[in-house]
């Protein structure tokens, strides 16, 4: 049995997996080193390449303060009820069960330009649908359970012994959380990183919707290589895919690395 | 630290955990708290360090109020049942923890450290991580630490329940030296009787949330003032109508009372062994066990079973075999009340006076 | 209690700031798409969904998504146990690729599919030669699913064969049983829980993906047009009424499914 399992994962994962990764190494190369530094240097390229490194920081910063803070809250705070956490809880995990299309139409429906409140921010000069804020709100929402669900398990797995030991010893909050609780879950905050840092940087679906994909403004990365495809672009397209999938390669490595450190603690 | 609680409640919503429970703990006394997992024990110690706060009742400590005092300013030191350790820092950052939190000057922290590294006997472990030290090491390091910042009271939640047997013996006196010599307030609760009479200054018997019985182990054995407090310090028989035992026929006048019988109450061999042979009666041996020390004997005296244990130097009973059997007194208990009935025919009924 | 978290007096506003955070973010949208769908009243919702290319593609969607799934199960059942108990060449290297999807931006994955089987592609072109047509067409759908939730179904096992007593297996043989006999009777409904709540993750994302499908679909209307591209399409041609009609339709099934996972997860967690 074991002679026809192995060879046949291997397949799987060729097929699956290393053959479109490979393919998207190759073809970016097809028009040769210029091609493909002709299609990265566009303007438009390294404006949307700025725009995704941009949003990526913004929102990997927010996510990993506002998700700690709530797995904290989920998992320790008692002025919580208990069923009032419990739905909290169940609540968390649903941007995972939305259409990214649909978060991005969401946040067109609450801010667009049609509403109230986006008529009110735009009259107070600030522009969210179709602009940078509006991204990032679609960003926060789809990356939203990622850090929550990597920091909570672990919370719930130390317990809360230690932070007691450590104020009947007289630590308050912010030492406690320094010295006790942040040691513990170190390793699972930078996994949420590494998985918020993904996301972010392939979001496509909100971003697309929420962004208008307005060339030079509001691109970014993958709603460019979106772009060039349906404009038959393909050689630019792959050129940015390429750049995006290497960066990937990178964060799995990353991911692989954080998930060892995790275990150990 | 003296402390005195009073009339303390905890609820955790439905589940009153702990009722009406009120005493004072004497400065330097050694207290534990002894009963059946779940009985509130924990509850009332997590009290007494802030770590919970009671539905209502006062714990006060030197004369104040300590209600509303968050844990950090009780000046207590807490040893957690699992210890608690901090898992990434070494045993050093371990103990100096509560006197780097206090700021002090850093020579300062490391004479204190070491100074309790070489009380708890853990010199030459203080670079190792808890993963590192064995479970009595692990609770020397628990204790040390909890004493560093020198607290005014020294609570601990079963300090011995994670231990091998074997270690727990000759932790369980180490402790007791160790905080006679401090002479520190300290409260431990504990659900293991051998451990809280073995260690303990005073004991107290909590059940259900209600505060048994208070006393030193000695009282409590003797003068078990609930049935409760009788059947669970010690082993014992409870004996459904003990009028029909010789020498407790005067229980009739009581009905509706059982009796509680500790095996020391009883006496167990051969008919020519015993000093007034009136005062015994018939039984027959229904099993032995070596219990190491002695023999554990179980007698059928009628319809009873009674339990008792006999000395290895004494000829060995074999089951089957008929015995006499003597019952010094017995522990009456009913719905109200509760007393000690000492055997009626005990008292030699012709006295020779010399 | 808990002691970190005890009140001092900036608490109150920051634990309302962290609430509020979650409400406006989280809560607030979703609930804005279900009163947006149905703010005209019923007709108009009925309108939007009783649209002919709007169903086509919310049932669309969900056979696709239901192929890939049980592919899904058949191939990441396999994978995740040969990963987990064979030592082989390779192994951690593939264990870890197992989550290229999870990082590999959905749009960068469809455009690997369209250039790997696409028109002028060896395999696109053998395919056409043999007579079925792959990309544009309902197999790159599939395919862009399959793509996208193949670290589901793998992740939820993994866990379950590492925890499980390998003494469990080798008593069933010293009882006497095949190692078919085993697997389907000791393996099998240990691991099933991971397989069913893995599938559902799966189906579920596999309904809501966009990225990858968009590029590989042709988005035919009526054909290959899946809902969240018909979802996005409504929004271009500024219908957010009979985008949202869709979107609570696939909303509602999506959450369906998350419900059902987190009840199989904590009955298991229970036993």
């Amino acid at each position: 049995m074991k002679k026809l399992w192995i060879p046949l994962t291997y397949v799987v994962f060729l097929v699956l997996l290393i053959a479109p990764l490979i393919k998207i190494f190759t073809g970016a190369w097809a028009n040769g080193w210029g091609g493909f530094i002709e299609a990265v240097a566009r303007p438009q390229s390294l404006h949307a390449l700025w725009m995704t490194f941009l949003i990526t920081i913004i929102v990997t910063v927010i996510n990993t303060l506002f998700g700690v803070m709530l797995a904290l809250y989920l998992v320790r705070a008692d002025w919580l009820g208990r069923r009032m956490k419990q739905l909290l809880n169940s609540v968390v995990d649903l941007p995972f069960a939305v259409s990214p299309v649909i978060g991005g139409l969401m946040i067109v429906l609450l801010l667009g330009p049609n509403t109230v409140l986006g008529a009110f921010f735009e009259d107070a000069g600030f522009k969210v649908v179709y602009a940078m804020p509006g991204m990032i709100i679609a960003t926060l929402f789809v990356t939203f359970p990622l850090m929550v669900r990597e920091v909570m398990p672990v919370l719930q797995e130390i317990g809360a012994q230690q932070e007691e030991a450590a104020s009947t010893l007289g630590a308050y909050s912010w030492y406690t959380f320094w010295h006790v609780t942040w040691p513990s879950i170190r390793w699972g905050v930078i996994y949420g990183i590494v998985l918020t840092v993904a996301r972010c940087m392939g979001e496509f679906g909100a971003v697309l919707v929420v962004s208008g994909n307005i060339i030079n403004k509001t691109q970014t990365a993958t709603t460019l290589v979106y772009q060039d495809v349906e404009n038959f672009n393909v050689i630019a397209a792959n050129s940015l895919a390429l750049i995006l999938a290497a960066v990937s390669v990178g964060l799995l490595l990353l991911m692989e690395w954080a998930k060892k450190r995790k275990e150990v603690h | 630290m003296q402390i005195e609680v009073r009339n303390l409640n905890k609820s955790f919503g439905d589940f009153h955990a702990v009722r009406n429970v009120s005493f004072n703990v004497e400065k330097g006394h050694l207290i534990g708290l002894l009963g059946p997992s779940g009985g509130g024990k924990t509850s009332i110690l997590r009290m007494l360090a802030g770590l919970e706060s009671p539905s209502s009742g006062d714990i006060v400590f030197e004369g104040k109020r300590v209600n509303e005092l968050p844990p950090q300013e009780r000046g207590i030191g807490f040893v957690f049942q699992n210890y608690a350790l901090f898992k990434h820092m070494t045993v050093f950052d371990n103990v100096a923890f509560g006197l780097k939190v206090k700021k002090q000057a850093k020579e300062r922290i490391r004479a204190r450290v070491m100074e309790l590294i070489e009380l708890t006997g853990l010199k030459g472990f203080e670079h190792r991580y808890p993963h590192q030290l064995s479970g009595g090491q692990r609770q020397r390091v628990a204790f040390a630490r909890a004493l560093a910042p020198e607290p005014q009271l020294l609570l601990l939640d079963e300090p011995f329940a994670a231990i091998d047997a074997k270690i727990r013996q000759e932790l369980r006196s180490w402790l007791k030296d160790m905080i006679e010599r401090l002479g520190i307030t300290s409260i431990f609760v504990t659900h293991d009787q051998d451990e809280a009479i073995e260690v303990a200054d005073e004991i107290m018997i909590i059940s259900k949330g209600r505060l048994e019985q208070k006393g030193t182990p000695w009282d409590i054995y003797k003068n078990p003032q609930t049935q409760f407090v009788a059947s669970f310090i010690g082993e014992s028989t409870i004996v459904e109508d003990v009028s029909k035992l010789k020498g407790f026929a005067n229980a009739t006048s009581w009905p509706d009372t059982k009796a509680l019988i500790r095996p020391e109450y009883i006496e167990v061999g051969r008919l020519s062994e015993f000093r007034i042979p009136s005062a015994t009666e018939r039984g027959r041996v229904k099993h032995i066990h070596f219990r190491g020390s002695e023999w554990l004997v179980e007698v059928e005296v009628g319809s009873n079973l009674l339990i008792t244990y006999r000395s290895l130097e004494k000829d060995i009973l074999h089951p089957g075999e008929e015995v006499s059997v003597l019952v010094h007194r017995a522990y009456l208990f009913n719905e109200s009340d509760s007393w000690i009935m000492e055997n009626a025919l005990k008292e030699d009924p012709m006295p020779i006076h010399i | 209690m808990n002691v970190m978290l005890r009140s001092r007096w900036w608490s109150f506003g920051f634990r309302s700031a962290i609430v509020l955070y979650f409400i406006v973010l989280i809560v607030l949208p979703i609930l804005g798409v279900y009163a947006q769908s149905f703010s005209l009243g019923w007709p108009p919702f009925r309108a939007a969904v009783t649209d002919p290319l709007a169903w086509k593609s919310v049932l669309l969607t969900i056979r696709l998504a239901l192929i890939a799934t049980v592919i899904n199960v058949l191939v990441g059942t396999m994978v995740g146990w040969v990963l987990i108990r064979y030592r082989f060449f390779g192994r951690r290297i593939l264990n870890s690729l197992v989550d290229l999807p999870f990082a590999l931006p959905t749009a960068v994955g469809g455009l690997m599919i369209l250039l790997l089987l696409g028109p002028g592609s060896a395999v696109g072109e053998a395919a056409e030669r043999l007579g079925f047509q792959i990309v544009f067409h309902e197999p790159a759908i599939v395919i862009a699913m399959l793509f996208v939730t193949f670290p589901f179904v793998i992740r939820a096992v993994q866990p379950l064969l590492e925890e499980m007593d390998k003494s469990e297996e080798e008593a069933a043989y010293t009882l006497g049983a095949s190692k078919a006999k085993t697997f389907v009777q000791v393996i099998f409904p240990t691991i099933l829980p991971g397989i069913v709540s893995g599938a559902m993750l799966a189906f579920a994302r596999a309904l809501a993906e966009f990225g990858a499908v968009v590029l590989v679909a042709g988005n035919i209307p009526g054909k290959t047009l899946i809902a969240s591209v018909y979802i996005f399409g409504e929004v271009e041609s500024d219908n957010p009424q009979g985008a949202a009609a869709v979107s609570i339709v696939l909303l509602t099934l999506s959450f369906l499914i998350l419900w059902s996972v987190n009840v199989i997860q904590s009955r298991r967690g229970r036993a």
